[in-house]
């Protein structure tokens, strides 16, 4: 019986912390890719950063 | 590669990229390891299977603390030398820190009920490490808050300061006040309280937490990299177009 009812409490807890740490690695996941999504629709526009442009102009070159 | 070059953040854009797939792979490896260790760690005489809840409440109360620590030192660096990586570094890790404080507070609650007959007691270690949560939603708020990732960032970095002080108070709490807290099990003056069988699968379970937080934090500040990027050409091109 009070196995039984520790059972609950553990599987809740292990629960939660997953529920944790899925939202951790989701956030960081989306976040990652909608910065990488960014900075491709920037560059399209042609803005890119003075290291780039630099980068550019040498290959061009 | 010289730790000093990871201070560039292109140097450590290339290091983050090359480091992150494969001790994320090790990460999984050590969690399966220590899922298993936890399955198979037996029963405590006086807490049954309850005591197997220790092996994600206590890596989640010392990454919590963990987390403080890494924003402290970080601190000093956005108050003192003013590196831009410092400020990236306590950004990132405020929202990791304060994942690992609830996972803390909650998997005690539920640890908590069965053990004391109740879910929370305003007792100095929990009321303490309740204020390290409220803490890091304060900084997490802060940087929201202010535009200016520079003038967040020393705002951020005083309140973390004072925050600090939270951390030997929530240490020592059960030495200090009357808790109903148990107090210190292994780190402590002499050896663990905690028989070897369940002491080990603890401590593997904590590792692959410290994993988990180092790719976490790792992939976090990519990613706030990344965002101040993006924010300059914005910037930039807000400018050439006005």
């Amino acid at each position: 019986m009070e196995a039984a009812s520790h059972t609950t409490f553990i599987v809740a807890a292990y629960a939660a912390a997953g529920a944790v740490v899925g939202a951790l690695v989701a956030w960081i996941v989306v976040d990652y890719r909608a910065q990488l999504r960014a900075l491709a629709g920037l560059e399209k526009l042609g803005i890119a950063r003075r290291s780039g442009l630099a980068a550019q102009t040498r290959e061009k070159a | 590669m010289a730790i000093a070059d990871l201070a560039n953040p292109t140097r450590f854009l290339k290091f983050a990229n090359r480091t992150i797939p494969w001790l994320g792979g090790l990460t999984l490896v050590l969690f399966a390891f220590a899922i298993n260790q936890a399955i198979s760690a037996p029963d405590d005489y006086q807490q049954g299977a309850a005591v197997k809840i220790m092996f994600l409440h206590v890596p989640g109360a010392w990454l919590g603390m963990l987390g403080w620590g890494v924003m402290t030192v970080a601190a000093l660096g956005t108050l003192v030398w003013r590196h831009p990586l410092a400020d990236v570094t306590a950004k990132a890790t405020a929202p990791i820190g304060a994942g690992f404080t609830l996972m803390c507070l909650v998997t005690g609650s539920l640890w908590g009920r069965p053990m004391w007959g109740t879910y929370w007691v305003w007792d100095a270690r929990l009321t303490s490490v309740l204020v390290l949560f409220l803490l890091y939603l304060g900084v997490i708020a802060l940087w929201r808050t202010v535009d200016d990732p520079a003038r967040a960032a020393r705002a951020a970095a005083i309140l973390t300061l004072v925050g600090a002080l939270d951390l030997p108070i929530i240490k020592f709490s059960v030495d200090w006040w009357n808790t109903l807290h148990q107090p210190a099990s292994v780190f402590r003056l002499g050896a663990p309280t905690i028989d070897a069988s369940i002491l080990i699968p603890l401590l593997i379970s904590a590792l692959a937490f410290t994993l988990l937080f180092a790719v976490l934090l790792l992939a976090a500040m990519r990613n706030e990299i990344l965002r101040r990027r993006v924010r300059t050409l914005r910037l930039l091109q807000a400018s050439t177009a006005g």
